[in-house]
């Protein structure tokens, strides 16, 4: 950005804006960097509800005890697997679901909206009509299938199911920031490469894809984070068990189940921190590919 | 135009001012007043609702006999055990004046007692409390020797079987098992249902196999572990054989009481363990398995020695905070006397905690809507409330259950050699209330 000339009126101008910004920035600094920044202080302290007389400053000890623990890294391990597959199984269909609604000729507002019931769902409550789908006894799945799988007594059964919950709940939302996406493909460009005989394979990886990588960058970047902070959908369906347990089930169980407010503010600002680095990591790419695109 | 006088304003802003402070100091006075409406004090008592409007019914009866001297109302609380606890040690924490009155399970005691989120029970009103009530219900109540909450009702498993498979049931986990595999040869029903899912009714079930092999989890001052070898590897064998089993069913790792309900009343088990809540269910749901349904003790671990279970069931306590500890004690006292805990066994099928209603017809004769006998194992049930022992009293049983939990689930995962040893270490953790579990 070129500095501008710090003309009075300039100054006042500035000022002007950061006045009628103050409102929004004191409400944001109440509601996110006040409680952020108490984690944080309490993380840095021994204290745990029950033994409240023994509260007291002890520095990254709990940092320490979470970092030396083979159950934060098994659990991270976890919460990957699930961010991974179900974000790139998203991505897959998303882009297909996206597609079929940029070329569908009539009927366009119907499919886009019942598309988006799914997402309109409450999580918990989808969970909940997922658990008892695949529950062994009354379950619908056993049922139509004939299968006599009790799907939550095996880990890859257990992730199967969350997988599947999450990629049907948060699908369509892949999709509509996609379906945004196909707009900003000149149709020109793609007749262009149609006329100069390019097939469909090859005017989807060279055209298509490389015009739209801004806008699946930021649907990837939304549903990333999304699905590393995934919860609710866990809990109800394994509460952690086989294998399943992710960094949020554990921040949970540490603070709200065991009130250790010390030890579990260091496993959510360590969340915190890792949702800050994915984050970083795809603006980053973000930031490399929009000046790839302005050919700077 | 003159400009208005600019001290036009004042006066106006003098009483918006004033109408303001009022009606804060209104809310206020309003806020500060607790709901003691017309000087009667109000007592809060929180609870899971039970069926049958039980706690309802006993609560009116109370407020009548207190003639105007204390009101009790319900806060009706979460029906899942561990969202219970969630709730009340939350506000606890953050010394809730509002808790006058709390129903505790038994394990939470001294997590409770020690973090004095609760009364202990006032000295002259200790007999009241206890007499006549079972030894362990009252030792439930019971940390560090004091007295802090009032015993309402109790539970333990029993063994259920069916006449038309096993004539005699079998006294030990060994002798089950092989009459399981003998019915499964005979292409009968063999399915034996327990609690495998990752929760507490794991840790009822380890510990009433540990302390049947004479096992204990921790010392008597629950101060440490304890964990014997041979009666934990005992324990550890017992569970992973059953749970290797092919009489284990498929969903064992997940199941719970309501599931091993679910499963019995479909006629594929051929026992179960579990509370007498399943009798009248399958009188009413499968009446052609309860025709040949019969229940006894709890199969012990070793030959020729009596099984040992850990009891459940729930105090009153009295909430720290609470503006009015002595009438809640009196009101406590009201919710948990026999007349309320003989209606709790009639009409929610909640065991009664003082002895002698055992020989009382009025609950071993008791019958549902349906006219079905809710207690005809009441005697089976009191021998085994006699010889029962308690989970570990200690501050942090919540991180030991969570420990126990974290090893033994799934059971069929259990090596008895190896997991002994982890067994005993994840404990010694929980113990220390540092780390991650």
């Amino acid at each position: 950005m070129a500095k501008k000339g710090t003309s009075a009126r300039a100054r006042s101008e500035r000022k002007l804006g950061w006045m009628l910004c103050a409102p929004a920035v004191f409400v944001m600094l109440l509601v996110t960097a006040y409680p952020i920044a108490y984690a944080v202080w309490l993380s840095m302290q021994r204290y745990d509800l029950r033994f409240p007389e023994e509260r007291g400053f002890v520095g990254v000890d709990n940092y320490e005890a979470v970092l030396g623990n083979s159950l934060w890294w098994r659990d991270l391990a976890n919460t990957a697997i699930i961010m991974v597959i179900s974000v790139a199984i998203e991505l897959l269909l998303g882009f297909a679901l996206a597609f079929v609604m940029h070329r569908a000729l009539f009927g366009r507002g119907l499919v886009r909206s019942s598309i988006l019931v799914p997402y309109g769902i409450i999580t918990v409550v989808a969970a909940f009509a997922w658990r008892f789908a695949f529950d062994p006894t009354t379950g619908f799945v056993n049922g139509i299938t004939g299968l006599e799988n009790s799907w939550f007594t095996e880990t890859w059964s257990s992730y199967l199911v969350i997988i599947l919950a999450e990629v049907w709940k948060t699908t369509p939302f892949m999709s509509l920031l996609l379906l945004a996406g196909f707009t900003l493909v000149p149709d020109d460009a793609v007749k262009a490469a149609r006329v100069d005989g390019a097939s469909a394979s090859y005017r989807l990886r060279k055209v298509i894809i490389p015009l739209m990588k801004p806008a699946i960058l930021v649907a990837l970047l939304f549903r990333t984070m999304d699905a590393f902070r995934i919860f609710d959908s866990v809990f109800v369906m394994t509460r952690g068990a086989q294998g399943t347990e992710n960094v949020s089930i554990l921040g949970y169980k540490t603070l709200v189940s065991r009130l250790n407010l010390g030890l579990g503010s260091a496993v959510s600002v360590l969340i915190f921190a890792c949702v800050l680095i994915i984050a970083f990591l795809f603006v980053k790419g973000f930031g490399a590919n929009l000046s790839q695109q302005r050919g700077e | 135009m003159p400009a208005p006088p600019p001290r036009s304003r004042r006066p106006h802003g003098r009483r918006l001012l004033a109408v303001v402070v009022a009606a804060g100091l209104a809310v206020a006075a309003t806020a500060c007043g607790g709901g003691d409406e017309g000087g009667t004090p109000v007592l809060k008592w929180y609870a899971r609702d039970e069926a049958g409007g039980i706690f309802g019914a006993a609560i009116e009866d109370c407020n009548a006999a207190a003639e105007g001297r204390y009101r009790i109302e319900l806060q009706a609380l979460p029906s899942n055990a561990d969202e219970q606890r969630e709730q009340l040690v939350r506000r606890l924490a953050a010394g809730d004046s509002d808790i006058d009155l709390m129903n505790m399970d038994v394990i939470w005691t001294a997590e409770f007692a020690n973090a004095e989120w609760i009364l202990p029970w006032p000295e002259d009103q200790v007999e009241e409390a206890t007499e006549g009530r079972l030894d362990i219900a009252v030792e439930s109540a019971t940390y560090e020797d004091t007295l802090y909450g009032i015993p309402l009702n109790t539970n333990a498993q029993l063994l259920w079987y069916r006449t038309d498979l096993t004539e005699e049931p079998p006294a030990t986990w060994d002798e089950m098992l092989a009459a399981a595999d003998e019915l499964e040869q005979e292409g009968k029903p063999h399915v034996i249902w327990e609690q495998g899912q990752r929760y507490e009714g794991l840790v009822v079930w380890f510990a009433s196999l540990l302390a049947s092999a004479g096992g204990a989890i921790l010392n008597e001052e629950g101060t440490e572990v304890s964990l014997d070898d041979g009666p934990t590897r005992r324990a550890l064998e017992v569970l992973s054989e059953f749970a290797r089993s092919s009489h284990a069913p498929p969903a064992l790792a997940t199941a719970q009481e309501d599931q091993g309900r679910q499963g019995w009343e479909s006629g594929s088990a051929a026992f179960m363990v579990n509370y007498g809540f399943v009798w009248p269910s399958a009188n009413e749901l499968a009446p052609d398995i309860a025709e040949k349904m019969a229940w006894a003790p709890f199969p012990s671990v070793e030959p020729d020695v009596d099984s040992t279970v850990v009891a459940g069931g729930f105090n009153i306590g009295i909430g720290a905070y609470g503006d009015h500890p002595d009438l809640a004690v009196e009101a406590a006292t009201c919710l948990a006397n026999e007349e309320n805990q003989t209606r709790n066994a009639q009409d929610a099928g909640l065991l009664p905690v003082t002895e002698a209603l055992y020989d009382d017809p009025e609950v071993t004769e008791a019958e549902n809507d349906a006219g079905i006998k809710l207690f005809p194992y009441a005697a089976e049930m009191k021998e085994a409330l006699d010889r029962a022992t308690l989970r570990p009293r200690t501050p942090f049983y919540n991180d030991v259950s969570l420990a126990i939990i974290s090893i033994l689930h799934p059971a069929s995962d259990i090596d008895p050699e190896a997991d002994v040893d982890r067994l005993r270490e994840a404990i010694e953790q929980a113990l220390e209330g540092e780390g991650l579990l």
